[in-house]
C-alpha cells in the first residue's frame, strides 16, 4: 500500500466511509451555491486505474444492485419492418461480462501495456461517463432519457421506446438496447420502436438516499472516488501530478463526471484496449453538443435583421414616395 | 397558378418561406430515428440525414433563417397592413401552428443548453406540441396550396407588389 501515501488529500472517510450524506452530498445539500459553470454541482468520480486489481467486485456488485431493473422481454418478439429493423436479444446471454449489455451496466476493460520497460496489466472498469451535457439524454426525441440535477443520466425504462439515438450519439457506445420489453409494445410494435435501452444509471436512487453506488461500496481497493466534480477534478490532476499520470474525462465531450487517471497516456492506452460494440474506446472527443448550440447567437440575430430589413424598406419607401411627391 | 411564372418570381419571399419549411420538416424528422430504418437514408445524397449531429445542425441553421423571414414578414406586415389587407382565415390558422412550433422549438433549444433541467414531462409535451403543430401546418399548407388559398382575405391584395 506505499501507493496510498500519494493518494490525493480528499477525504476518502466522508466520502466512502460515511457514505454520500455524511460528505452532504445528498440531493440540494451540496447545491446551495449557484453553479458558476454547468457541473459544478454535478456529482463526479475519480477512477484510478492503477488501483484496479481487475476482481470484478464492482461488476457483481452492480448486477446485484439492479438486477431487479434488468429487462424481462416477453417472447416470441413482435416482426418488425421493415426487416432492417434487427432484433437486440441479451436475455438468454446475460452472463456476458466481456462488454456493455442490457444486463451488465460496467465491466472490466483490458490493456497490457509497458510502463517504464516494465509490462503491466491494467484493469480499467467502464460504464457510462454521465457527461455534464450528455447528447444521450438531450437528444433523445422522445424525453424518456433524463439528466438529474446532481449529473445523473438516466433512461426511464417506463418510456423508451429503443430506438437507439441515444447509442448513436454516445461517443462511448454506451446504451445498449433489449428488444421485446417496454412501451413500444403498446403503440406500434411492427414498426416504429424496438424495445429499452440499458444503461448505468450510477445507481440514482441509491446516491438520492445518501448511500454510495453499489460499484464504489463494493471495491476493496477504492479504486472510484466519488464527490463535488470541481474537488474531483483537482484530486484527479492531484493524483496525476503525484503518480505522473494521465487524465481523462475532464474536457472529453464537453466534460464529464468521471475522470480516469491513468499510469500511461491515454493514446498509448487506447492501443492496447479492445474496442467495439458495447466496449467504449479511450478517444479524444469535442463537444458534440457544441456544435449546434454556436447557431443559438444566428438564432437570435436572424430576426432582429429580418425585423431591421423591414423596417429599413418600410422608410426607405415611404421617403421615395414622399420625394415622389 | 394558371400563367407560368416569370424566372424572378422563383426567389420571391413565398418560395424561400416553402424551401426553408421543407428544409427544418426534412431535418426535423431527422431528429427521430426513422431515416435509417426506413432506408431513406440509402438514397445517395441523403446519407446525412442518418447523422444526428448534422441533421440537428441544418434544423438549427433552418431554424435561424424561418425566424428571421418570419420576423421580417410580421414587422412588414405591422407596418403595412392597410395596403396589405386582413389575413385570411387560412392565414390565422398557419400564424397559430407557426407560433406554436416556434416557441416549442425555442424551448428545445433552450434544454439542449448545458445546464438546463427539464421535468421529462416539460420535454414530452413539447415534443408533442412541435411535432403535431409541424403535422398540422404541413397539411393546411398543402390544402393551401392545392386550393390556392393565399394569406390575405383579399386576393387581389395579395399579388406582389412592386415595393
Ligand atoms: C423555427 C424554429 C424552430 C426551432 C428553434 C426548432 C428546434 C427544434 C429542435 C431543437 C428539435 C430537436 C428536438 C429535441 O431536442 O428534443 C426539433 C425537432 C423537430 N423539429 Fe423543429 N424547430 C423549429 C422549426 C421547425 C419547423 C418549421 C419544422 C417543420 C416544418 C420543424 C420540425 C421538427 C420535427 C419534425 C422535429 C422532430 C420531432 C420532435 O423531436 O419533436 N421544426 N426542432
Ligand atoms: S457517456 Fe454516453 S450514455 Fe453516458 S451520459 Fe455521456 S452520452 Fe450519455
Ligand atoms: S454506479 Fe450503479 S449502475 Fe452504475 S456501474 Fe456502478 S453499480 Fe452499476
Ligand atoms: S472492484 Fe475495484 S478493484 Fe475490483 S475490478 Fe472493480 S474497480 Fe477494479
Amino acid at each position: 500500500m506505499s501507493r496510498g501515501s500519494k493518494r490525493p488529500t480528499l477525504s476518502r472517510r466522508a466520502f466512502l466511509k460515511g457514505g454520500l450524506a455524511a460528505a452532504g452530498l445528498v440531493a440540494g445539500a451540496g447545491t446551495a451555491n449557484a453553479a458558476l459553470t454547468p457541473g459544478d454541482d454535478h456529482l463526479a468520480t475519480l477512477i484510478d486505474i492503477s488501483r484496479c486489481i481487475g476482481c470484478g467486485e464492482c461488476v457483481a456488485a452492480c448486477r446485484e444492485a439492479n438486477r431487479s431493473e434488468y429487462p424481462q422481454p416477453k417472447k416470441p418478439f413482435p416482426k418488425m419492418y421493415p426487416p432492417r429493423a434487427k432484433v437486440a436479444d441479451w436475455s438468454d446471454k446475460q452472463a456476458v461480462d466481456d462488454r456493455l449489455t442490457p444486463y451488465n451496466w460496467l465491466y472490466i476493460q483490458q490493456a497490457t501495456i509497458t510502463v517504464a520497460g516494465e509490462e503491466r496489466d491494467l484493469t480499467i472498469p467502464r460504464r457510462c461517463m454521465h457527461c455534464v451535457n450528455p447528447p444521450c439524454v438531450k437528444l433523445c426525441p422522445w424525453g424518456s432519457a433524463k439528466q438529474l440535477e446532481n449529473g445523473i443520466s438516466r433512461i426511464d425504462s417506463e418510456i423508451c421506446l429503443g430506438g437507439s439515438k441515444c447509442n448513436k450519439v454516445c461517443p462511448w457506445d454506451i446504451p445498449q438496447r433489449q428488444t421485446g420489453v417496454g412501451l413500444y409494445l403498446d403503440l406500434l410494435p411492427n414498426f416504429a420502436g424496438n424495445g429499452v435501452m440499458y444503461k448505468c444509471h450510477r445507481c440514482h436512487a441509491r446516491v438520492a438516499a445518501g448511500e454510495l453506488p453499489a460499484c464504489i461500496e463494493a471495491c476493496p481497493e477504492d479504486v472510484q472516488t466519488i464527490g463535488p466534480r470541481r474537488e474531483i477534478i483537482a484530486a484527479a490532476h492531484e493524483l496525476a501530478k503525484a503518480v505522473g499520470g494521465y487524465v481523462y474525462g475532464e474536457a472529453e465531450n464537453g466534460g464529464t463526471n468521471t475522470l480516469y487517471v491513468s499510469p500511461v497516456p491515454f493514446e498509448t492506452l487506447r492501443e492496447a484496449i479492445e474496442t467495439g460494440p458495447g466496449q467504449p474506446d479511450l478517444q479524444p472527443v469535442k463537444d458534440t453538443m457544441a456544435q449546434a448550440n454556436q447557431l443559438i447567437s444566428a438564432m437570435v440575430m436572424a430576426p432582429i435583421a429580418g425585423a431591421a430589413a423591414a423596417i429599413g424598406k418600410f422608410y426607405a419607401a415611404t421617403r421615395s414616395s414622399q420625394e415622389e411627391g | 397558378m394558371s400563367v407560368p411564372p416569370p424566372i424572378t418570381k422563383l426567389f420571391t419571399r413565398h418560395t424561400l418561406y416553402r424551401a426553408l419549411l421543407f428544409l427544418c420538416a426534412l431535418t426535423g424528422f431527422g431528429q427521430m430515428p426513422i431515416y435509417k430504418r426506413y432506408y431513406l437514408a440509402d438514397i445517395p445524397g441523403f446519407g446525412w440525414l442518418a447523422d444526428f449531429y448534422v441533421t440537428r445542425f441544418v434544423h438549427y441553421l433552418g431554424a435561424a433563417l424561418l425566424l428571421g423571414l418570419l420576423a421580417y414578414t410580421v414587422a412588414d406586415y405591422l407596418m403595412r397592413r392597410r395596403s396589405i389587407g386582413s389575413p385570411s382565415w387560412s392565414a390565422w390558422v398557419r400564424s397559430a401552428l407557426l407560433a406554436t412550433i416556434v416557441t416549442s422549438g425555442i424551448f428545445f433549444v433552450a434544454k439542449n443548453l448545458a445546464g438546463a433541467y427539464f421535468p421529462p414531462t416539460a420535454i414530452i409535451v413539447g415534443n408533442l406540441l412541435h411535432l403535431g403543430a409541424v403535422m398540422g401546418l404541413l397539411a393546411v399548407s398543402s390544402y393551401c396550396l392545392l386550393f390556392g388559398k393565399g394569406w390575405t382575405s383579399d386576393p387581389g391584395i395579395h399579388k406582389p407588389k412592386r415595393v
